[in-house]
């Protein structure tokens, strides 16, 4: 990289460019108006989080709570315990989360194949997510986590963190069943009657064209059932299995302190925002790769 | 006070950045289009004709220089560019219509939600505009289910719906066949004949040459030659207009 890669854009041009009075002005115009609108936005801030810090302090119970939820002593306690239990849920996330993408993604393309030999497919993706979607995660957990030890198999598990792997998984790969759906059915035909014409298989015209630009759109919708999964992933613990929120609990209810809940929280929530940022970010680059000029 | 032309350029300059590296797309454009009439852009793909179009709909924003429309700056940061794009209509190259709307929707969106035009007035106009473009039947239509000719048909109703004050043509016959071309190309002239003040990028050089009061060249950026239709495609000074016209020629499209 030379140096003049780092000029101004406008004088890097070679052409003779000299920006005019008209165009100065303009720029420190709008210049003048984001800061304008950054102070507004600050100061609105501002105010919001002043008037909340006060009306909170200064509520007749705050004293109170203050000790309950937020106690520094609490938190450092039950930290390590928490962060223990964590790991399970990282775990069961990044298990069960590649699970649920391939069960998922398997379900939707099943869904979409034509032709009546593809029939009992079709209709078996179609009662898959139509049962699963509709049962309450908490009692498919029930009958995974306490159904399956009670058949008194050879060689199926009896491990709840397993089993409450399975039951979430069988769950979630519904819900992103139809999230992928939606995305394939969103490609305009025109897209599928192109790949068709260059004489794309069905299978090669989802796997190349209509996947890949399905997958972009719902990459969003997603990570939210990512999200969701991630903090599900703590009721496997109604078989006795520790998670952050149980070891939580377990402090909480010893020593009277709701602290560890609010540690537990604050936890889930910076695990998801860098995720959503990550993504966030490489959506971002591959439109700005694609696209030119300016959006209105 | 001799008339302000509708449009107005002035030395407008748009560049586009991608990592560091910067493009010219226009240089220094100046033109000016008086009411009630027809300029047809010219040039390679590639040359410009789409971004200046795209800039005077402010659908890009222009590095330097000014646009006015009736005498108005419409470039200024001040100004309001949803009211400018009221008083301008706009027929893409791939017609952009809204798959999801029915050919009368798609009509009557802008006048209703806009313009506040009520129901049956902006349905009245755009079955009369339908009627006129030969798509008398197709107002229920949804358009995926028309040719290229009638989509492109139903884009230009839906331009001129709001009865604007500038019509844009992007290259509209572009993607169509020579039949449907001629379709398209006779109701561009029917709108010149009315008085429509237009701007036309083409690569139809013999409807340019017809329909065109006047004719800009347009190459890598630059407003290279300009003049009545009978100039330019008559006696080219530049070489360069010279060297297209010439392969025009030789492709057999002029």
């Amino acid at each position: 990289m030379t140096s003049l890669d780092k000029m101004p854009s406008a004088a890097a041009e070679d052409d003779g460019y000299v920006p005019s009075a008209r165009r100065l002005e303009r720029e420190a115009f709008k210049r003048g108006r984001t800061r304008k609108a950054t102070a507004i936005a600050a100061l609105s801030t501002l105010v919001t989080a002043v008037v909340l810090y006060l009306v909170i302090v200064n509520s007749p119970g705050w004293e109170r709570t203050r000790e309950t939820f937020f106690d520094p002593a609490f938190a450092k306690k039950a930290l390590p315990d928490v962060l223990e239990g964590l790991w399970l849920n990282l775990r069961l996330l990044v298990v069960c989360g590649a699970c649920v993408l391939v069960l998922g993604m398997l379900l939707a393309v099943a869904r979409t194949l034509r032709g009546p030999a593809f029939f009992p497919l079709r209709a078996l993706a179609t009662a898959y997510t139509d049962f699963f979607r509709g049962l309450p995660l908490i009692i498919n957990l029930l009958i995974v986590v306490f159904g399956v030890p009670a058949l008194r198999l050879q060689g199926v598990t009896t491990d709840p963190v397993v089993l409450g792997g399975v039951a979430l998984t069988l769950t979630y790969s519904a819900y992103v069943a139809e999230v992928f759906r939606a995305g394939i059915e969103s490609v305009h035909p025109s897209q599928r009657a192109a790949a068709r014409s260059l004489g794309l298989s069905h299978r090669k015209t989802l796997r190349y064209v209509v996947l890949p630009q399905a997958v972009r759109r719902v990459v969003p919708p997603l990570l939210n059932d990512l999200v969701s999964l991630q903090k599900d992933t703590g009721l496997v613990s109604i078989a006795g299995a520790v998670d952050a929120v149980y070891a939580a609990q377990i402090i909480a209810s010893r020593e009277f302190n709701y602290t560890p809940y609010i540690v537990a929280g604050l936890i889930f929530v910076a695990l998801t925002i860098p995720m959503t940022r990550f993504t966030d970010w490489v959506t971002a680059r591959m439109d700005r790769q694609r696209a030119q000029g300016g959006t209105v | 006070m001799t008339s302000t032309p509708v449009l107005r350029l002035e030395s407008v300059r748009k560049t586009y950045r991608a990592r560091h590296k910067e493009t010219v797309v226009l240089r220094d454009v100046d033109l000016e289009v008086p009411a009630h009439t027809v300029t047809a852009l010219i040039g390679a793909s590639g040359s410009g004709k789409s971004t200046l179009l795209r800039c005077v709909n402010l659908l890009e924003e222009i590095d330097d220089g000014a646009i006015f429309l009736d005498g108005d700056d419409i470039t200024d940061p001040r100004a309001d560019a949803d009211a400018v794009r009221r008083r301008i209509g706009v027929v893409f190259q791939s017609y952009n219509l809204f798959p999801h709307m029915s050919v009368l929707d798609n009509i009557t969106l802008a006048p209703r939600r806009v313009h506040g035009v009520d129901r049956a007035e902006a349905e009245e106009r755009a079955r009369e505009l339908l009627e006129r473009l030969g798509l008398g039947g197709k107002a229920g239509e949804y358009p995926d289910r028309l040719s290229g000719g009638q989509q492109q048909r139903a884009a230009i109703v839906r331009a001129l719906a709001v009865r604007p004050r500038l019509l844009l043509l992007d290259e509209i016959t572009a993607a169509l066949d020579p039949e449907l071309v001629g379709e398209v190309l006779s109701v561009v002239r029917d709108l010149k004949e009315e008085g429509m003040t237009m701007v036309i990028a083409t690569h139809e050089m013999g409807f340019a040459r017809e329909v065109a009061d006047q004719v800009c060249f347009l190459d890598a950026g630059v407003v290279l030659e300009r003049g009545t239709s009978a100039e330019v495609f008559g006696a080219p000074q530049e070489a360069r207009t010279q060297q297209f016209l010439k392969r025009i020629v030789e492709a057999g499209r002029l």
